[in-house]
């Protein structure tokens, strides 16, 4: 059985009986298969975060399914409380999770409300905080004492824990310096890479998405815009732009030359990428101009 | 002499060991030179700890410094006498929209510095006028600050320091929270204001986009300043940035990856147009077929002709 | 559900109640929930309706948003309800082992239910309409006098304006938090009184560590704006009694001097009545 998450026509209201009524999620229909690393995007508002609360089952749809690998998860008979160990969700903010007084008990706070042994939590805390990159040194400290992005990381740790097969961040990156943004991500890809773990990255930087992610769900108003490989979704930019997204720079890049005659491939989402065409180009001086 | 003018600036953080009661001071900002002329677009870059927001909080006389001095409009910060005149005329804009709005209600939130310098009452309700409609918020001057987005409330907090009628803004990291539609406005209204109003602009950010229209630009490592000049000059220099833990934009980036594999481009470029008339200097393509290029022309018309003006950076 | 309460919160409209004097609406009020424990018939209880109807109807704000401000107060309510059922001594109408409901158990539960709904409705329509700048500069104004005594009333007044801005911004955030750790799957229903509240010691710190920063923040915001307390400060808003504002005192005036005269006439008259069929009120 090919391990997913399957969602089918989720509609989500909030204060359904109230003049505030307002509807977050209209008819979404998604599949998110085992090992994918998948950037989801949408402007603020657009039901990203509603969408991710609806796949660890903090939020319960209107209507519409869910199913975790093939069971439904409105069904009477799953543990609604035990996806949440599965499907581990990263907040925005550190800030909003971190509360013990060192590192290492914040993150034996998720296994402990497993109900494990105190050795197999320490055991699995020593093992998440060695997967994020912090440093032992850090361990014993109280998490208010850590830099930005070492917060992060903390609570990143304190999910992963757990032991979900699904991990899912919400802008990990905001409030980062440029490094450490950089840094995150690149702990992300490696984290994914090595667990073989789904990974949903929530972002507001295209740039970030084109450079790590296989597969980007856009959002807009509560229904999926688009989805696809990067090169996929951002040949579509004009669209983006439309709905208040943008591409990264480099497809701006990219379709410029291309249009000014240059012999390269407009799906670069990437500056690799870029480079690697144009240089082909330059080096082409002109043959197979347009084949493309 | 400048609007704001620092000369071997210090400050120290002192700590203080709760067990063993045994203080450390650690140098936030290390004998900094600043002098920066009235009108200017100013942008101050640093890594998180950098000490670019204890900067700031000196040309307000939140911060007093340990050695040195800071000068606004040549009152010294640490005579006392003068500090509210130095608070108004450099004003302050702070990271988390939510912590700096006072107010219940946009207009009234705009109206608490006026009210606090003693600003009469008509005189006040012309200041919230005119501060609103400066940064396009005066449809919302009877909203609760609790409802708008974080663009809009930091556009908020911008009016509540026109309204003071500073000569000086310094805005500390005000887009770290947002996201970049919320980004993009607070920056074109800064950037208006200073065009407009004449108003000096202290940014202070990480995000490398927002520089690129600045006159000058401060970069800040260990309490020091450690680069300085125009974006230009600034963004020439990658490799250095990057061990400033900083970026530059993907374009910059984008020229400065094919120069490192020999094609001669020029150093610091900032925009698309910059790097494709650039490029075309260096080899135009030979025998390059408008028909064949024609389809991608047509999707990207609107684009393009958006594009033509300065402002790539209101896109990214 | 915590997002829910209403009291507190602003409703911008264009009606009379938004536009008169706070302090107008301060008296009004402290009137009106005295009255409503001094009632002691149901005509009294008639009056403070029909005057609790006029009130919403002028104000323009929706029945619905009002009512829902008594979501939050839901719990206090049936709990109090609930007491003065089952624990008001008097002629038994229930008894089942224990548990014994009296006439007057259940007389005195439905008085205490409606005078804390009209409290709570009362109350929410003055905070609903008079923005809490507004209401604190009714309260620093109305409390005048007390500076002489050396009672630090624009203090006072600036730490409420204060509360009630950042009263809304912390529940959203306690929902952010609680969310936070639920998803590392911490339990918030079950157990105990004690391991409940022992659960929300996740929630708490976080809490406080950042309600800390932000008044840390805000004090320096505010510093930034030249606030230095307030001498010298002058007003965006000054009060000001216009011909309405005497108008509303007046009607004020008229319903107290109602409700008492009910009190005076109606209420021994109602006490026969009830003697009568054998019920005390």
């Amino acid at each position: 059985m090919l391990m997913s998450i399957r969602l089918e026509n989720i509609n989500y209201i909030y204060s359904p009986d109230s003049a505030f009524k307002k509807q977050a999620l209209k008819n979404v229909s998604l599949e998110i298969k085992d090992g994918e690393f998948i950037g989801l995007i949408g402007h603020t508002g657009s039901g990203k975060s509603t969408l991710i609360q609806h796949l660890n089952g903090l939020i319960k749809a209107t209507s519409g399914h869910i199913y975790y690998n093939d069971q439904d998860i409105y069904d009477d008979k799953f543990n609604l409380r035990g996806l949440r160990a599965l499907v581990g969700l990263v907040f925005q903010y550190p800030e909003h999770q971190l509360f013990e007084v060192t590192v290492f008990k914040d993150v034996c706070f998720g296994p402990k409300n497993l109900g494990l042994s105190q050795e197999e939590c320490e055991a699995r805390a020593r093992e998440a905080l060695e997967m994020v990159g912090l440093k032992e040194k850090h361990w014993q400290k109280s998490p208010f004492e850590l830099s930005g992005g070492q917060k992060r990381r903390a609570a990143i740790a304190g999910v992963l824990a757990m032991h979900p097969e699904v991990l899912i961040l919400d802008e990990p990156t905001a409030g980062l310096d440029p490094k450490g943004r950089n840094d995150i991500l690149d702990q992300v890809a490696k984290l994914h890479k090595e667990s073989g773990m789904t990974v949903i990255l929530v972002s507001h930087s295209m740039e970030d998405v084109a450079r790590y992610v296989d597969r980007l769900i856009v959002m807009n108003r509560g229904s999926v815009f688009a989805q696809g490989t990067p090169a996929e979704v951002f040949r579509h930019y004009v669209e983006l732009e439309r709905i208040g997204l943008a591409a990264p720079q480099v497809t701006y890049v990219m379709h410029r030359l291309a249009q000014e005659g240059y012999s390269v491939d407009k799906d670069a989402t990437t500056v690799q990428d870029a480079v690697k065409e144009i240089l082909a180009a330059l080096n082409d001086g002109g043959k197979g101009v347009g084949d493309r | 002499m400048g609007i704001v003018k620092a000369a071997h600036l210090i400050y120290d953080y002192i700590t203080r060991d709760d067990e063993t009661g045994v203080e450390t001071a650690s140098r936030a900002i290390d004998d900094v030179d600043l002098d920066i002329a009235a009108g200017d677009f100013i942008a101050i870059l640093g890594h998180n700890g950098s000490g670019k927001s204890t900067l700031a909080k000196h040309m307000n006389a939140l911060l007093l410094p340990t050695g040195g001095g800071i000068w606004i409009k040549n009152m010294d910060t640490r005579d006392e006498s003068s500090i509210w005149d130095i608070r108004q005329t450099a004003g302050m804009v702070f990271q988390n929209p939510d912590n700096q709005i006072i107010g219940s209600i946009v207009e009234e939130d705009v109206g608490f510095g006026p009210e606090n310098m003693g600003v009469p009452t008509d005189e006040i309700w012309k200041r919230v006028n005119d501060s609103l409609s400066a940064v396009g918020m005066t449809e919302y001057r009877e909203h609760s600050p609790n409802k708008l987005s974080g663009g809009q409330k930091q556009r908020v907090a911008i009016a509540g320091v026109m309204a003071m009628h500073p000569e000086c803004i310094v805005l500390d990291e005000p887009t770290a929270m947002l996201d970049p539609n919320g980004r993009k406005e607070v920056l074109k209204t800064v950037r208006r204001l200073n065009k407009t109003s004449g108003v000096t602009v202290i940014l202070i950010t990480h995000y490398m986009d927002e520089v690129i229209h600045a006159d000058k630009v401060f970069v800040m490592d260990d309490g020091k300043i450690v680069m300085e000049g125009t974006p230009r000059e600034i963004f020439s220099q990658v490799e250095k940035l990057k061990e400033l833990r900083l970026d530059v934009p993907q374009v910059t980036e984008l020229a400065y990856e094919l120069k490192l594999k020999g094609v001669p481009l020029p150093d610091g470029i900032l925009t698309i147009d910059e790097f494709v008339q650039a490029l075309k200097q260096v080899k135009m393509p030979k025998g390059a077929d408008p028909v064949s290029g024609a389809p991608g022309k047509n999707g990207n018309l609107a684009h393009t002709q958006k594009k033509d003006g300065d402002a790539y950076v209101d896109q990214t | 559900m915590i997002r829910d309460i209403t009291i507190g919160q602003y409703y911008p409209a264009p009606s009379v109640i938004h536009k008169l004097d706070p302090r107008v609406k301060l008296v009004g009020t402290v009137a009106f929930i005295i009255m409503i424990f001094c009632i002691n018939n149901l005509a009294g209880y008639v009056a403070a309706t029909v005057a609790l109807a006029c009130l919403i109807r002028l104000s323009k704000v929706p029945l619905k948003y009002i009512l829902k401000g008594l979501k939050a107060i839901f719990i206090i309510l049936i709990f109090t309800a609930a007491l003065n059922l089952f624990l008001t001594p008097g002629t038994p109408v229930v008894q089942w082992k224990f548990i014994r409901i009296t006439q007057e158990g259940i007389l005195m539960a439905l008085k205490m239910a409606v005078r804390l709904i009209y409290l709570i409705i009362g109350s929410s329509i003055m905070t609903l309409t008079t923005t809490p700048n507004h209401l604190t500069d009714g309260l620093e104004k109305g409390l005048g006098p007390l500076k002489k005594i050396h009672v630090p009333v624009h203090e006072i007044a600036m730490i409420m304006a204060i509360a009630l801005r950042f009263i809304p911004i912390l529940m959203e955030e306690t929902d952010k938090i609680m969310k936070a750790q639920q998803a590392r799957c911490a339990d918030f229903e079950s157990g105990n009184v004690l391991q409940r509240a022992k659960s929300l010691v996740p929630v708490l710190v976080p809490l406080f560590i950042s309600s800390f920063r932000r008044a840390n923040d805000l004090a320096m915001a505010m510093e930034a704006r030249c606030y230095h307390g307030g001498e010298g400060r002058t007003k965006m808003k000054p009060l000001k009694y216009y011909r309405r504002d005497y108008i509303a005192y007046a009607i004020i005036l008229i319903y107290i001097v109602v409700l008492i005269l009910l009190n005076i006439f109606f209420g021994p008259v109602q006490d026969m009545l009830f003697a009568a069929i054998g019920l005390t009120i």
